[in-house]
């Protein structure tokens, strides 16, 4: 099986309930209470020089430095909320009932459609400062990493060895104890490949979230993204190749200093008993184990967080023994009580707000034939995707010598911001005359498509040798091979991928089905498109709908296709 | 019984002290599922006491209420004469699977407890360094677990424990983990350091299911009966250190420990609510495969057992332990293939026949036999030749066994039914569907 799965194929259960509907609902509002505490008029920034952003390449390393802090601003802000949310969906019964389908659903929300009123909601916050844009920027990185952390963390959470929580027990460790002791540590890795994820993820958000247009008020952020914003006004090619350089830089500083060594040092906290063959240490982790200087300073951080961790921090109560689960009914009917209020609260401002701004059938009719239209387009790519890496991916990943180099350069091909690119295709669009319906296409799944490619070769290398070894012995060739050996073989890694991909590509669609080159406007229809032409317009109405419609698109179609074909994959081809 | 005294009481004050403990699983709707009933256990300073049983006896639940891992249901637990609230000073565990933090180091994970009880670290280092050499692990202070064998991973388990310096030491089939040849090291070393008096323990609780390992290192053994678990009788174990499994003393005992192990019941258990259905339905099959029922049948059969083999014997013969042989012996019991009684296995006709035949006609005998003594498979067969379609779900013979034993254990039985059925040709089982069929079935009714 793949080491780690989505969060949105193992939580589990398929048929909606009603803790999914009151997930939805909350949801929901709390996104319009943002909207309405949003001024619907913008106050004009007034600092001059604090948002322009020049073509000259010698401030890229400026601008690549701001939108890299922007990028670990975000982290570390993931990184709180997953501490806090996580721990308390896990340990508290009743929070997990309601927080897990809440994170279950953000999680299918596509974010860029939220840049206008999270910028505006900032924006307000500080009028007239450059703060209320950085904090909007780094809260839409944020959205896009801290879901599948906090999922990952509360998963570990769960799942526990019982042994080891036993023999904290036993030994009379504090929760406090527990905490770090067992419970940080056994998450660690994959919370560790999940920031990784997300950090990927991430910069393609942080270049969409530079530059927000809201009705004819722009804004620039300097930074990377903006830089390529103000070449494409511009018609500046040469531009855009600096951009893409600098980020190449950038992504592989990020790559080879810090998420490598992370990496390779999350390792030492799986719990297997089995000492595996390590892979040589990256050259940064060397760096720090042998420079003695180097890992002097890291035994003083890591005694730091020792003595944090011996700290009792107990509560008078927590030393107790375990008893059979037996839970309070009067605690019940409460928690019960106060969620069907706020469910109730949450439907009634929802409708009242659909009542308020006159967004009737025609609009969700047409919003759900939009949605059906870029639905078309994620399965057509997805198809094409799979045809076209499956029989590579699997072609490397039989072959070890490659796999791990491949491995290597389809990590970085999918960190890499893949909205970099789309000024390339929009020019050939536009001097090719192509129609934008399906050319603009592709470029839904030009950053996504790497998770396809990667979890396959992760799959064909893991087959086991000796199936292959029999499939040899008994000539089994051609497309029996593909049918009964290799296909159900990957299978569970194919799936795991491409959810990752369609989640991306719906995610994409937004910025993907409408392109600009200087004037030259390029749109194709669907509701990515819809979404950023009532962005535009600033017609809120218009967007909380497609919003809307997409996260449950979104929701319907991992509930419909992919988790049945997840727990199949798991129940039938696993050994 | 020889070799075996009666239980003497001890005169020292009593570490532990438990008074008509109950432990049970709370299933909606239906009566309590019993764990544990009625046990009585006292132990004191200077003698090591063994938990003896079949797995599913309770003897590991009971371990962790000594521990205050685990609250009873109802009883009295004292520990150094108040009542147990949760984990307590001075006791320390050593679990089966070693429960060791894998990123922590040897020095770590035996500086675990200290560290918990907050004693600074000069002091932590040198008592884990003590308890690190006396346990014989001196220069593996920084290796990970994953680095060491299973027997260096439960010597510092055992260091661990030592290292708090606990008045009771707990361990949880400390050895069964391991292979014979480290178990027995391990044993003996443990032994030695507790004769020479350089343990840091005033007394040790296991919990195992090896007769010979209670004979050779306890001064006390309580034998466990199942389902559900009691205290069926308490042995005094007289030998001096060091022991030797060759006396013939010691041999006896292990026998007559055997002998116990296998008396049949005389009623059933009036815990066990008896089946609403029909009787016997809901009796539990171990998962035992079809494939070692067979092998056994056959080993008997042949020399120099000729049909009859002594239970302690066999298993030596055929390496296996107690608590995996058992259950075999008892399987073919329920089939009436072979009795259990004295300590002894003795095939019946069938058995014999069953030894002799080709497959097919091994197959007819065992739908025989299954269809005759076990009424969960031949329920399942008469509700497939009633149906029209012949067709019927698990989850209702299922949710028949949850409602007259635990969930593992109805989950345990259905399963066995399942492979027995299967083998036997008495029906078909679609998993995926979680149905029975009688596709494929060649003689449907």
């Amino acid at each position: 099986m793949p080491t780690v799965v989505p969060a949105s194929l193992t939580a589990g259960r398929r048929v909606p309930n009603a803790w999914d509907m009151l997930a939805i609902a909350c949801v929901f509002a709390g996104i319009l209470a943002l909207v309405q505490v949003t001024p619907e008029t913008f106050k004009p920034i007034d600092a001059p020089n604090a948002t322009v952003v020049t073509l000259d390449p010698a401030n890229l390393p400026e601008y690549a430095l701001r939108t890299t802090m922007r990028m670990f601003a975000a982290l570390a802000a993931s990184l709180v909320f997953t501490f806090t949310f996580a721990p308390l969906a896990a340990k508290s019964r009743r929070a997990g009932l309601v927080l897990v389908p809440i994170l279950d659903i953000l999680q299918s929300v596509p974010i860029l459609g939220f840049l206008t009123f999270t910028t505006a909601f900032f924006m307000s916050l500080f009028p007239g400062r450059v703060a209320g844009l950085e904090l909007a920027a780094i809260f839409a990185v944020f959205t896009s990493q801290a879901w599948n952390m906090a999922f990952s963390m509360y998963q570990s959470l769960t799942t526990l060895p019982n042994d080891l929580v036993e023999a904290t027990r036993a030994y009379r460790l504090s929760g406090w104890q527990r905490f770090w002791k067992l419970e940080v540590p056994f998450a660690m890795p994959g919370l560790v490949w999940n920031m990784m994820l997300s950090m990927s993820g991430g910069w393609f958000f942080v270049v969409a979230s530079e530059a927000i247009t809201i009705g004819d008020q722009s804004w620039k952020l300097p930074g990377i993204g903006s830089y390529v914003a103000v070449a494409l006004d511009q018609r500046n090619m040469g531009a855009i190749w600096w951009a893409i350089l600098a980020m190449f830089v950038v992504i592989l500083a990020y790559d080879q200093l810090l998420f490598r060594p992370l990496v390779a040092w999350s390792a030492k906290f799986r719990v297997e008993l089995i000492a595996t063959i390590a892979p040589e240490d990256p050259w940064v982790l060397k760096l720090l184990r042998r420079t003695r200087v180097l890992s002097l300073a890291g035994d003083a951080i890591s005694n730091m967080f020792g003595s944090i961790g011996r700290l009792r921090m107990e509560l008078p109560t927590a030393r107790r023994a375990a008893r059979a689960p037996r839970s309070s009914r009067g605690g019940d009917i409460v928690f019960i009580a106060v969620s069907a209020l706020v469910a109730a609260l949450a439907v009634w401002s929802i409708v009242s707000y659909v009542i308020l701004h006159d967004v009737g059938m025609p609009d969700l009719l047409e919003t759900l034939g939009l949605g059906l239209i870029t639905m078309l387009r994620v399965i057509i790519l997805i198809a094409l995707a799979s045809l076209l890496w499956v029989p590579i991916g699997v072609w490397i990943g039989l072959r070890p010598a490659w796999a791990q180099r491949v491995q290597v350069v389809v990590q970085f091909a999918a960190a890499f911001p893949a909205n970099l690119f789309f000024p390339v295709f929009v020019i050939l669009i536009v001097r090719f005359h192509g129609n934008s319906d399906i050319w603009l296409t592709p470029l839904m799944i030009l950053g996504t498509q790497w998770y396809i490619l990667f979890n396959i070769i992760a799959g064909a290398s893991a087959f086991p040798s000796d199936l292959q070894e029999a499939a040899l012995n008994f000539r089994v060739g051609g497309f029996l091979w593909w049918r009964r050996v290799i296909l159900p073989g990957i299978f569970p890694y194919y799936v795991t991928g491409a959810i990752t991909a369609s989640g991306g590509s719906w995610n994409a669609a937004i910025v993907a089905e409408v392109a600009s080159w200087g004037d030259t406007k390029l749109q194709a229809h669907g509701l990515g498109a819809y979404i950023a032409k009532a962005t535009d317009e600033g017609n809120f109405a218009h967007v909380v709908l497609g919003v809307a419609v997409m996260s449950l698109f979104v929701l319907a179609f991992n509930r419909i296709v992919w988790r049945p074909l997840y727990a199949f994959a798991t129940r039938r081809l696993t050994l | 019984m020889d070799g075996l005294n009666p239980k003497t009481p001890l005169p020292n004050s009593p570490l532990v002290e438990i008074r008509g403990c109950r432990q049970s699983y709370h299933k909606d709707s239906t009566s309590d599922l019993l764990v544990l009933d009625d046990v009585n256990l006292t132990l004191a300073s200077g003698e090591i006491v063994a938990l003896l049983g079949r797995s599913g006896s309770g003897k590991s639940t009971l371990l962790r209420i000594v521990s205050g891992l685990l609250s009873p249901t109802a009883g009295q637990v004292k520990w150094r004469g108040e009542d147990l609230h949760g984990p307590a000073d001075g006791v320390a565990m050593v679990f089966q699977s070693f429960a060791l933090f894998p990123w922590l180091t040897v020095q770590e994970n035996v500086e675990l407890g200290l560290e918990a009880q907050g004693i600074p670290r000069a002091e932590r280092e040198s008592r884990a360094e003590t308890a690190i050499d006396l346990i014989g692990l001196g220069g593996y202070e920084s290796a990970y677990p994953k680095e060491l064998s299973g027997g260096m991973r439960q010597r510092v388990g055992l260091a661990r424990a030592l290292v708090v310096h606990p008045d009771l030491l707990l361990m949880d089939e400390p050895f069964s983990a391991l292979d014979v040849l480290t178990a027995e090291t391990l044993r003996t070393d443990l032994i030695d350091l507790w004769m020479e008096g350089k343990l840091p323990i005033k007394s040790v609780l296991m919990v195992t299911h090896n007769i010979e390992e209670a004979v050779l290192m306890c001064d006390r053994i309580l034998v466990f009966s199942s389902n559900p678990g009691r205290v069926a009788s308490e042995l005094i174990v007289p030998f001096p250190h060091p022991r030797n499994r060759l006396d013939p003393a010691f041999r006896q005992m292990v026998d007559d420990i055997y002998a116990l192990m296998t008396r049949r019941p005389i009623k059933p258990h009036a815990a066990v609510p008896t089946p609403a259905a029909e009787a016997g339905f809901a009796t539990p099959l171990a998962p035992v495969s079809t494939n070692l029922l067979a092998g056994l049948l056959e080993t008997l059969a042949g020399p120099p057992y000729d049909g009859r083999a002594d239970l302690p014997a066999l298993a030596g013969a055929l390496q296996l332990e107690a608590d995996e042989l058992l259950p075999m012996g008892e399987s073919l019991q329920l089939l009436h293939l072979a009795d259990l009684a004295d300590g002894d296995i003795v095939m019946t006709d069938a058995g014999k026949q069953f030894a002799l035949s080709s497959t097919d006609n091994r197959k007819a005998i065992f739908a025989a036999a299954l269809r005759a003594h076990v009424p969960l498979v031949a329920a399942i067969r008469r509700t497939l030749d009633e149906r029209w379609n012949h067709r019927a779900s698990a989850v209702r013979f299922r949710d028949e066994l949850e409602d007259h034993m635990s969930p593992d254990y109805a989950e345990d039985t259905l399963r066995t039914a399942i492979a027995y059925g299967r083998y036997a040709e008495l029906f078909s089982y679609d998993e995926e569907a979680a149905q029975f069929s009688l596709d494929d079935i060649d003689n449907p009714a």
